[in-house]
């Protein structure tokens, strides 16, 4: 039993198995919130990419018909001016009027980056565009373009949102594998663990054996050697010889 | 998982890479800007058939790597396809990327990159 060694010491009274009860229901209701918790990321992650991809891809579709109608109010402006405004207009702008702000946002857990577009006031670098004719058109085709690039900054900021979860998402697997590896390494440490303890064991009998050996073979000659030693000698030649040996190959 | 105050506190501008149309445009609604006079960068790059890749890829670069107060680049579509590679492989979250269609390209959703990293996501 592994629990002997770690059991708590408790001195057996009424009042203490009360108290040992709420003690295992508390650590219950911890345990089950921790899990649930771990469960909920899980599935929040998993929504937020459906839902953010969702509309991503709503979006994506708003931004084809806005930045359609936005190029439709550009012609329109060419037309009524009377010839082309974009060299005019690249030339003149110098500070920007539509700026985006950065921010992050804590979604459980999940810092999400969101741009919100904002203009500053009082500068206006196209003053002067279309102030002979088109004037009209030029100021609405300059809302239309401000109101398409507010989709594509709610875009940008799904996308982002979007980049940042699969990483998230990347991270968060990538843990869990590594948790797989480091069980891995620990089952083959306790293998190898065992493999050396075994073959500590192997040898150790081997060098118990050998030695009773050594010992039985040094008494017994020490016995001969007591009783001839030119006996030896004889016997040292004939291995020289190898005549023992053939005598064996032929039989 | 929060990124450094410092990685987008100061991105308060767009930049865009498209045709002489979509430029117009997005500049008429204000987004155009130039850095002050020594350098004097501008956030914008008119591309028509007589730009070679190479300068594209290089505003590209510019606007995501070395300039640090651009918070989204527009790139029209037909011209992230030219240098379709460099769009593909840029992951990052800052600036975020955009593909915008062109009044001559209308919008494919199936050469955007986040689009498809989207699809590959779902396994699909």
């Amino acid at each position: 039993m592994s629990g002997a060694g770690n059991r708590e010491a408790v001195f057996p009274t009424r009042q203490s198995l009360g108290l040992m009860k709420s003690k295992l229901k508390g650590a219950q209701t911890g345990h089950d919130l921790l899990k649930r918790k771990s469960e909920a990321l899980t599935n929040i992650s998993s929504y937020a990419i459906t839902e953010i991809t969702r509309r991503i891809d709503e979006a994506k579709r708003k931004m084809g018909r806005v930045m359609q109608i936005a190029a439709f109010s550009l012609a329109e402006v060419t037309y009524a001016v009377g010839g082309d405004i974009g060299y005019q207009v690249q030339e003149s702008a110098k500070s920007a009027r539509f700026r985006v702000r950065t921010k992050q946002e804590n979604v459980s857990g999940v810092f999400l980056p969101a741009f919100e577009s904002y203009t500053t006031d009082g500068n206006n670098d196209f003053g002067l565009t279309g102030l002979g004719k088109g004037g009209q058109q030029v100021q609405r085709c300059r809302e239309t373009y401000a109101r398409a690039v507010e989709t594509l900054v709610e875009l940008a900021s799904l996308q982002t949102a979007f980049v940042i979860l699969d990483e998230v998402i990347k991270v968060v697997n990538r843990r869990d594998i590594n948790s797989e590896l480091d069980e891995l390494d620990r089952e083959e440490f306790f293998r190898l663990k065992k493999v050396q303890n075994k073959k500590q064991r192997d040898t150790a009998a081997q060098d118990a054996e050998m030695r009773l050996k050594r010992e039985a073979a040094e008494k017994a000659e020490a016995a001969r050697g007591a009783t001839s030693s030119d006996k030896e000698n004889e016997s040292g030649t004939g291995d020289i010889l190898g005549e023992s040996e053939d005598a064996d190959v032929i039989f | 998982m929060a990124a450094p105050a410092s990685a987008y506190k100061d991105r308060q501008f767009l930049a865009v890479i498209g045709d002489e149309d979509s430029v117009t445009g997005l500049l008429l609604a204000g987004i155009g800007h130039v850095t002050q006079p020594p350098d004097s960068q501008k956030n914008f790059l008119v591309v028509d058939s007589k730009t070679d890749n190479a300068a594209i890829e290089e505003a590209f670069n510019r606007f995501t790597t070395e300039r640090k107060d651009i918070g989204i680049l527009l790139i029209n579509q037909h011209i992230a396809e030219r240098i379709r590679h460099r769009v593909d492989t840029y992951t990052a979250a800052f600036p975020a990327l955009l593909e915008i269609p062109s009044k001559d390209h209308p919008y494919d959703p199936e050469k955007d990159s986040v689009l498809r990293r989207v699809r590959r996501l779902f396994g699909e």
